[in-house]
Protein backbone atom coordinates (compact mmCIF):
# COMPACT_ATOMS: atom_id res chain seq x y z
CA UNK A 1 0.00 0.00 0.00
CA UNK A 2 1.28 3.28 -1.21
CA UNK A 3 0.72 6.94 -2.31
CA UNK A 4 1.07 7.98 -5.33
CA UNK A 5 2.82 11.62 -6.00
CA UNK A 6 2.68 12.72 -9.56
CA UNK A 7 4.06 16.38 -11.12
CA UNK A 8 3.43 17.54 -14.47
CA UNK A 9 4.49 20.28 -16.38
CA UNK A 10 7.19 22.78 -15.55
CA UNK A 11 7.11 21.25 -11.94
CA UNK A 12 8.19 18.15 -13.46
CA UNK A 13 10.85 19.42 -14.79
CA UNK A 14 12.22 21.56 -11.28
CA UNK A 15 12.34 18.07 -9.69
CA UNK A 16 13.55 15.84 -12.23
CA UNK A 17 11.20 12.94 -12.32
CA UNK A 18 7.38 12.55 -13.15
CA UNK A 19 6.36 10.21 -9.92
CA UNK A 20 7.25 9.31 -6.73
CA UNK A 21 5.79 6.38 -4.41
CA UNK A 22 5.49 6.90 -0.60
CA UNK A 23 4.93 4.88 1.72
CA UNK A 24 0.95 4.87 3.69
CA UNK A 25 1.30 7.56 6.10
CA UNK A 26 1.16 6.25 9.96
CA UNK A 27 -1.09 9.17 10.95
CA UNK A 28 -3.13 11.22 9.02
CA UNK A 29 -1.29 13.49 6.76
CA UNK A 30 -2.35 16.51 4.24
CA UNK A 31 -1.51 17.00 0.27
CA UNK A 32 1.57 19.32 2.34
CA UNK A 33 2.67 16.85 4.67
CA UNK A 34 3.07 14.90 1.76
CA UNK A 35 4.77 17.31 -0.79
CA UNK A 36 7.53 17.69 2.16
CA UNK A 37 7.80 14.42 2.71
CA UNK A 38 8.37 13.99 -1.03
CA UNK A 39 10.68 16.98 -1.11
CA UNK A 40 11.72 17.77 2.16
CA UNK A 41 14.74 20.24 0.32
CA UNK A 42 11.64 22.36 -1.53
CA UNK A 43 9.19 24.59 -0.40
CA UNK A 44 6.13 23.87 -2.78
CA UNK A 45 6.49 27.07 -5.11
CA UNK A 46 3.36 29.59 -4.18
CA UNK A 47 1.23 28.83 -7.01
CA UNK A 48 1.08 25.23 -6.98
CA UNK A 49 -2.14 23.03 -8.05
CA UNK A 50 -2.94 20.41 -6.27
CA UNK A 51 -5.43 17.23 -6.81
CA UNK A 52 -6.25 14.02 -5.34
CA UNK A 53 -7.14 11.31 -7.63
CA UNK A 54 -8.02 13.88 -10.46
CA UNK A 55 -10.49 16.01 -8.19
CA UNK A 56 -9.12 20.14 -7.63
CA UNK A 57 -8.37 20.08 -3.68
CA UNK A 58 -6.47 22.63 -1.10
CA UNK A 59 -3.26 21.85 0.53
CA UNK A 60 -4.74 20.71 3.63
CA UNK A 61 -7.25 18.14 2.05
CA UNK A 62 -6.51 14.73 4.43
CA UNK A 63 -4.91 12.09 2.68
CA UNK A 64 -5.93 8.44 2.39
CA UNK A 65 -4.38 4.86 1.51
CA UNK A 66 -4.01 4.72 -2.31
CA UNK A 67 -4.78 8.04 -3.33
CA UNK A 68 -3.08 9.60 -6.01
CA UNK A 69 -1.95 13.35 -5.48
CA UNK A 70 -0.70 15.50 -8.16
CA UNK A 71 0.95 18.41 -7.88
CA UNK A 72 1.25 20.99 -10.68
CA UNK A 73 1.36 24.71 -12.16
CA UNK A 74 -1.44 26.39 -13.20
CA UNK A 75 -3.41 25.09 -16.55
CA UNK A 76 -2.42 26.88 -19.90
CA UNK A 77 -4.45 24.32 -22.21
CA UNK A 78 -7.21 26.00 -25.18
CA UNK B 1 -18.37 14.08 -26.73
CA UNK B 2 -14.85 14.98 -25.38
CA UNK B 3 -12.05 13.76 -27.91
CA UNK B 4 -8.46 14.46 -26.44
CA UNK B 5 -5.98 13.60 -30.26
CA UNK B 6 -2.24 13.82 -30.64
CA UNK B 7 -3.54 14.13 -34.26
CA UNK B 8 -4.05 16.73 -36.53
CA UNK B 9 -7.59 17.34 -36.81
CA UNK B 10 -9.78 19.59 -39.00
CA UNK B 11 -12.64 21.63 -36.33
CA UNK B 12 -14.96 22.01 -39.74
CA UNK B 13 -14.67 18.67 -40.52
CA UNK B 14 -15.19 17.04 -37.00
CA UNK B 15 -18.51 19.44 -37.00
CA UNK B 16 -19.55 18.20 -39.79
CA UNK B 17 -19.27 14.64 -38.80
CA UNK B 18 -20.54 14.87 -35.84
CA UNK B 19 -23.81 16.60 -36.47
CA UNK B 20 -24.33 14.18 -39.31
CA UNK B 21 -23.93 11.24 -36.90
CA UNK B 22 -26.39 12.80 -33.79
CA UNK B 23 -29.78 12.18 -35.68
CA UNK B 24 -31.51 13.25 -32.22
CA UNK B 25 -30.37 16.65 -33.45
CA UNK B 26 -32.43 16.87 -37.03
CA UNK B 27 -34.73 19.19 -36.83
CA UNK B 28 -34.34 19.90 -33.43
CA UNK B 29 -31.32 22.28 -33.26
CA UNK B 30 -31.75 25.90 -34.16
CA UNK B 31 -27.92 27.32 -32.87
CA UNK B 32 -24.55 26.02 -33.26
CA UNK B 33 -22.22 28.35 -31.61
CA UNK B 34 -18.47 27.48 -32.49
CA UNK B 35 -15.14 28.05 -30.66
CA UNK B 36 -11.97 27.58 -32.58
CA UNK B 37 -8.42 27.71 -30.92
CA UNK B 38 -5.27 28.05 -33.12
CA UNK B 39 -1.87 27.97 -32.64
CA UNK B 40 -0.26 31.65 -33.35
CA UNK B 41 3.62 32.05 -34.28
CA UNK B 42 3.99 34.88 -31.77
CA UNK B 43 3.25 35.09 -27.89
CA UNK B 44 4.41 38.38 -25.74
CA UNK B 45 6.24 39.50 -27.85
CA UNK B 46 8.26 36.38 -29.32
CA UNK B 47 8.26 34.61 -32.10
CA UNK B 48 7.02 30.79 -31.39
CA UNK B 49 8.06 28.28 -33.70
CA UNK B 50 6.09 25.22 -32.72
CA UNK B 51 4.65 24.06 -29.06
CA UNK B 52 3.79 21.15 -27.01
CA UNK B 53 0.93 20.69 -25.48
CA UNK B 54 1.10 18.12 -22.01
CA UNK B 55 -1.82 16.16 -20.13
CA UNK B 56 -3.04 15.01 -17.17
CA UNK B 57 -5.10 12.10 -18.71
CA UNK B 58 -8.03 11.32 -17.05
CA UNK B 59 -7.91 14.42 -14.62
CA UNK B 60 -8.38 16.04 -18.38
CA UNK B 61 -10.97 13.98 -18.99
CA UNK B 62 -13.03 13.93 -16.23
CA UNK B 63 -13.21 17.80 -15.50
CA UNK B 64 -14.11 18.16 -19.15
CA UNK B 65 -16.95 16.12 -18.28
CA UNK B 66 -18.16 17.75 -15.09
CA UNK B 67 -17.64 21.54 -17.12
CA UNK B 68 -20.16 19.95 -19.58
CA UNK B 69 -22.39 18.85 -17.00
CA UNK B 70 -21.94 22.20 -15.57
CA UNK B 71 -23.46 23.66 -18.59
CA UNK B 72 -26.08 20.84 -19.67
CA UNK B 73 -27.88 22.06 -15.62
CA UNK B 74 -27.36 26.05 -16.85
CA UNK B 75 -28.45 26.13 -20.22
CA UNK B 76 -30.85 23.81 -22.43
CA UNK B 77 -27.89 21.83 -24.80
CA UNK B 78 -28.66 19.68 -27.30
CA UNK B 79 -25.37 18.40 -27.78
CA UNK B 80 -21.72 19.34 -27.01
CA UNK B 81 -18.31 18.40 -28.77
CA UNK B 82 -14.85 19.35 -27.48
CA UNK B 83 -11.56 18.53 -29.08
CA UNK B 84 -8.14 18.90 -27.72
CA UNK B 85 -5.22 18.78 -29.17
CA UNK B 86 -1.82 17.46 -27.46
CA UNK B 87 1.60 16.40 -28.44
CA UNK B 88 3.81 18.66 -30.78
CA UNK B 89 1.94 20.83 -32.60
CA UNK B 90 2.35 23.88 -34.98
CA UNK B 91 1.63 27.49 -36.06
CA UNK B 92 -2.12 27.45 -37.88
CA UNK B 93 -2.57 23.83 -35.73
CA UNK B 94 -6.27 23.59 -34.40
CA UNK B 95 -5.89 23.21 -30.73
CA UNK B 96 -9.08 23.09 -28.95
CA UNK B 97 -12.34 22.92 -30.10
CA UNK B 98 -15.90 23.29 -28.76
CA UNK B 99 -19.00 23.11 -30.43
CA UNK B 100 -22.60 23.33 -28.79
CA UNK B 101 -26.24 23.24 -30.18
CA UNK B 102 -29.25 24.05 -28.82
CA UNK B 103 -32.85 24.99 -29.92
CA UNK B 104 -32.05 28.88 -28.94
CA UNK B 105 -28.72 31.27 -29.55
CA UNK B 106 -28.99 32.32 -26.12
CA UNK B 107 -27.90 28.69 -24.65
CA UNK B 108 -25.49 28.00 -27.68
CA UNK B 109 -23.68 31.43 -27.24
CA UNK B 110 -23.10 31.37 -23.23
CA UNK B 111 -23.03 27.79 -22.97
CA UNK B 112 -19.87 27.64 -25.91
CA UNK B 113 -18.18 30.84 -23.83
CA UNK B 114 -18.55 29.28 -20.17
CA UNK B 115 -17.06 25.80 -21.67
CA UNK B 116 -14.31 27.34 -23.29
CA UNK B 117 -13.49 29.68 -20.21
CA UNK B 118 -14.04 26.90 -17.56
CA UNK B 119 -11.77 24.34 -19.53
CA UNK B 120 -8.79 27.46 -19.67
CA UNK B 121 -8.82 27.54 -16.15
CA UNK B 122 -9.64 24.52 -14.86
CA UNK B 123 -8.61 21.57 -17.73
CA UNK B 124 -5.04 20.22 -17.01
CA UNK B 125 -3.00 20.92 -20.10
CA UNK B 126 -0.15 22.96 -20.41
CA UNK B 127 1.85 24.57 -23.41
CA UNK B 128 5.42 24.80 -23.84
CA UNK B 129 7.09 27.19 -26.27
CA UNK B 130 9.78 26.37 -28.58
CA UNK B 131 11.14 29.97 -29.66
CA UNK B 132 13.15 30.94 -32.61
CA UNK B 133 16.21 31.68 -30.93
CA UNK B 134 16.04 27.80 -29.58
CA UNK B 135 14.87 28.91 -26.54
CA UNK B 136 11.93 26.96 -24.92
CA UNK B 137 9.54 28.38 -22.18
CA UNK B 138 6.72 26.92 -20.44
CA UNK B 139 3.63 29.04 -20.36
CA UNK B 140 3.10 30.83 -17.07
CA UNK B 141 -0.76 31.32 -17.11
CA UNK B 142 -3.29 31.74 -19.43
CA UNK B 143 -4.37 35.63 -20.40
CA UNK B 144 -7.80 37.34 -19.65
CA UNK B 145 -8.21 36.44 -23.57
CA UNK B 146 -8.46 40.04 -24.63
CA UNK B 147 -5.34 41.40 -26.60
CA UNK B 148 -5.87 45.50 -24.89
CA UNK B 149 -5.99 44.28 -21.41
Amino acid sequence: MSIKVVYFASLKELLGHSETLLPTPTSTVSVIDIWQQANPDLTIPSNTLAAVNMEYVSLEYPIADNDEVAFFPPVTGG
Amino acid sequence: MIKITANAFNPYTEIQQHQAQQSGLQGKFGATSLFIGTMRDFNEGQTVQSMTLEHYPKMTENQLGKIVSEAQQQWALLDSLIIHRIGEVSPDDSLVLVAVWSSHRGDAFDASRFIMEALKSRVPFWKKEQLTNNQQQWVAKNTDGYQNS
